[in-house]
């Protein structure tokens, strides 16, 4: 478990805004009536992002009134879910990946440079431009080492980093820059270095045409064929249902409700 | 020589982003394609071929996908049906399903109307890990084009059946993969996970009757059925068959995601797709082959060994979510594991006490194997916490930070007891082996 407390130094009050109310009306939408609890977690980090990157207790007890939850059900669900910041972060808060396939292509190294241009970790730098901490795999291991980086913005994934790249990536980043997000070794997403050797076959993005069923059972109606409109004949034709022996055995084990 | 896949016989064949993922190119790529007639198979039909398939869960256990679907009640009682779609994904080493989630968006969510079709289920919800920020941008917009162009909504694909898909998103909690827990955190609350029975296939999402399925079992579902069982069931060996998308990661030269048959054997998908081991295949040490929950395998296991659930299961290991780490001979397998452990410790929901407690207590003594400051005799006290964590939680993290642990000891234990040694000796602890 990872032990997570609210900040020590609270506002007094806190208001969410018009804008993000309108956008957690939109996820309360979106579950059953008498379930709007559901959104708790969307909300909340709505919330996080209109309140400049972390949620005061105020944030916490106005959407507790908002949800009609008690508010201790949205303290348990703030401190248990570890991207709901509790205390204040930079303008540019940096998620640095360590775990092991992270670290075997060195996410060592980022965190020195992590630990050089802002402060041991878990700590902002003077000007508040920046902060870091450690957090567990970000599910983009063929891309190690990364960090996730959050802003006003954007929450961009940036991959495949040098200590160098990553200096300079946290360099643009206090200029004000908007760095682009992805591989920054020149790869374009989760292929191998250097050129994917699978998926370049001409005419797999475009050659897919309609065929029948295989396995159709003998009910069915024929097709009306929407996209490949001048195959269609052809693809009536093709429309024999054909029953492999094993299928017939399993259609037969089922009983039919 | 072993015959590779070949791009004809990929389903996902937009995996590395190359091409639009907007509907319409989707569309030429495959996806929607006569939808409407898959449905008008009818249930039975759809559940029959994804049986006949062999199709086995995607996220880590295996279970057969068509089997899990059959479980939920023939008859709609007042209580509604759901699909629920695991894109939770968080396990070390594992970065598949978030290739389909903002590239081939349009193929899950074909696979989301035919699977809830299949389950007689009216609605959807797709719980996405909180930090895949553009992925959830990606698939949201992905479902508004959707619903623009009728596939899904009221009348789906004009196949007279209504039909909801939601996505949803957590916040950073590796629990809320684990079934029960991410329907916990889908009703707002804190991703624990539930005992079972009653299965979610009862009681599920607000007590309803809820199929829970990852990403990519789900998504391979619509091609499964055009294609035909028979042509997913040619691939990989029997009980392990078709297609798989597999993460290599750690020291390789060239890592990446690729999709191959499944029964592979490691050292071929390791050499032929990543570029080999850095340094060459004997500079091999280990590999976790299937998400850092899974035992360690030596180099002379991964030798020969097949990338499926039966080989692995053989070996003492899991082909899990098939997310590979490889480590070269330079690696401190000790410390690789220790930070596991860590992960581990960090990620436990605090639910039950012997994985809340024993995660940290393995972390800790994990640390002091690495620095070589403990008895040789603690090494089988270790194991022996370990084995009294494995089964004794209400979900399988406990087990899941167990196996790790057991594994290192069960194949690396001679470098456990060196450390000690030299320790005490006052020699360093650990000399790495130079890189390349």
């Amino acid at each position: 478990m990872s032990l997570r407390r609210l900040a020590k130094e609270q506002p007094a009050n806190f208001e969410i805004s018009k804008a993000a109310l309108k956008e957690i009306d939109i996820w309360v939408q979106k579950y059953p009536e008498g379930r709007q609890k559901s959104a708790l977690i969307p909300a909340l980090w709505i919330t996080q992002k209109d309140a400049g990157g972390w949620l005061p207790e105020a944030a916490l007890r106005a959407l507790g009134d908002l949800l009609d939850m008690p508010y201790i059900r949205v303290y348990e669900v703030a401190t248990f879910y570890t991207m709901f910041n509790l205390e204040p972060v930079g303008t540019h808060h940096v998620q640095l990946c360590g775990t092991t396939p992270c670290w075997l292509r060195g996410a060592g190294d980022l965190k020195k440079v992590c630990e050089d241009k802002i402060g041991p970790k878990g700590s902002t730098s003077h000007d508040g431009q920046l902060s870091w901490i450690e957090v567990e795999c970000l599910g983009a291991c063929a891309n190690a080492p990364m960090v996730q980086i959050s802003n006003a913005d954007s929450d961009h994934y940036y991959e495949d980093l040098t200590p160098e790249s990553f200096g300079k990536l946290l360099d643009d980043l206090v200029a004000g820059k908007k760095p682009e997000q992805g591989p920054k070794n020149g790869r374009f997403t989760s292929e191998p270095e250097g050129g994917a050797n699978t998926l370049i076959s001409k005419g797999l993005y475009s050659k897919v045409t309609k065929k029948a069923l295989p396995n159709a059972v003998k009910k069915a109606r024929k097709k009306p064929t929407k996209k490949a409109a001048a195959k269609k004949p052809a693809a009536k034709k093709k429309a024999a249902p054909k029953k492999p022996t094993a299928k017939k055995t399993a259609a037969k084990k089922k009983v039919k409700s | 020589m072993v015959e590779l896949l070949q791009d004809k016989d990929r389903i996902f064949t937009n995996l590395y982003g190359f091409e639009d993922w907007r509907l319409e190119a989707a569309r030429k790529r495959g996806a929607w394609l006569g939808t409407k007639e898959i449905l008008e198979q009818g249930r039975d039909w759809i559940i029959d071929n994804i049986k006949s398939s062999g199709l086995r869960g995607r996220g880590g256990a295996g279970f057969p996908t068509g089997l899990k679907w059959s479980f939920m009640p023939k008859e709609v009682t007042t209580r509604p049906h759901y699909l629920v779609v695991n894109a939770d994904e968080s396990e070390p080493g594992t970065c598949k399903d978030r290739e389909m989630l903002r590239h081939d968006p349009h193929l899950l969510i074909e696979g989301c109307l035919v699977a809830s079709f299949a389950m007689q289920a009216h609605a959807c919800y797709i719980y996405l890990r909180g930090e895949y920020v553009q992925e959830r941008e990606r698939l949201d917009a992905a479902i508004k084009e959707a619903y623009k162009a009728g596939l899904v909504g009221k009348n789906a694909c004009g196949s007279g059946w209504d039909f909801d898909i939601y996505m949803h998103h957590g916040a950073g909690a590796y629990i809320c993969g684990e079934e029960t827990a991410l329907l916990e955190s889908l009703e707002g609350k804190k991703g624990q996970p539930r005992l079972k029975p009653p299965f979610p296939a009862n009681a599920g999402l607000y007590g309803c009757p809820t199929t829970v399925n990852n990403v990519e079992s789900i998504a391979v579902c619509p091609t499964i059925l055009r294609r035909g069982a028979d042509w997913f069931k040619s691939f990989g060996r029997e009980n392990n068959t078709g297609t798989k998308v597999f993460c290599i990661s750690g020291h390789v030269n060239k890592p990446c995601n690729v999709e191959e048959a499944m029964s592979i054997p490691m050292k071929t998908l390791i050499e032929e797709y990543a570029g080999g081991v850095r340094g060459g295949w004997d500079n091999l040490k280990a590999v976790i082959p299937g998400g850092a929950s899974v035992p360690l395998l030596p180099k002379e296991i991964c030798d020969t060994v097949l990338m499926d659930f039966d080989a692995l299961r053989e070996v003492t290991s899991g082909l899990g979510t098939a997310g590979m780490i490889v480590m070269d001979k330079s690696t401190d397998v000790v410390a690789a594991i220790a930070r596991l452990s860590y992960f581990y410790k960090h990620e436990s929901c605090g639910q039950c006490t012997p994985c809340r407690e024993g995660t940290g207590w393995m972390w800790r003594v994990m640390e002091r194997m690495v620095r070589g400051e403990a008895e040789t005799s603690e090494i089988d006290m270790l194991l022996g916490v370990t084995k009294q964590v494995e089964g004794h939680t209400i979900c399988a993290l406990g087990d899941a930070a167990a196996w790790p642990i057991q594994g290192l000891i069960r194949h690396f234990r001679h470098e456990i007891e060196e450390r000690i040694d030299n320790y005490r000796a006052g020699k360093p602890v650990f000399v790495a082996a130079a890189a390349e």
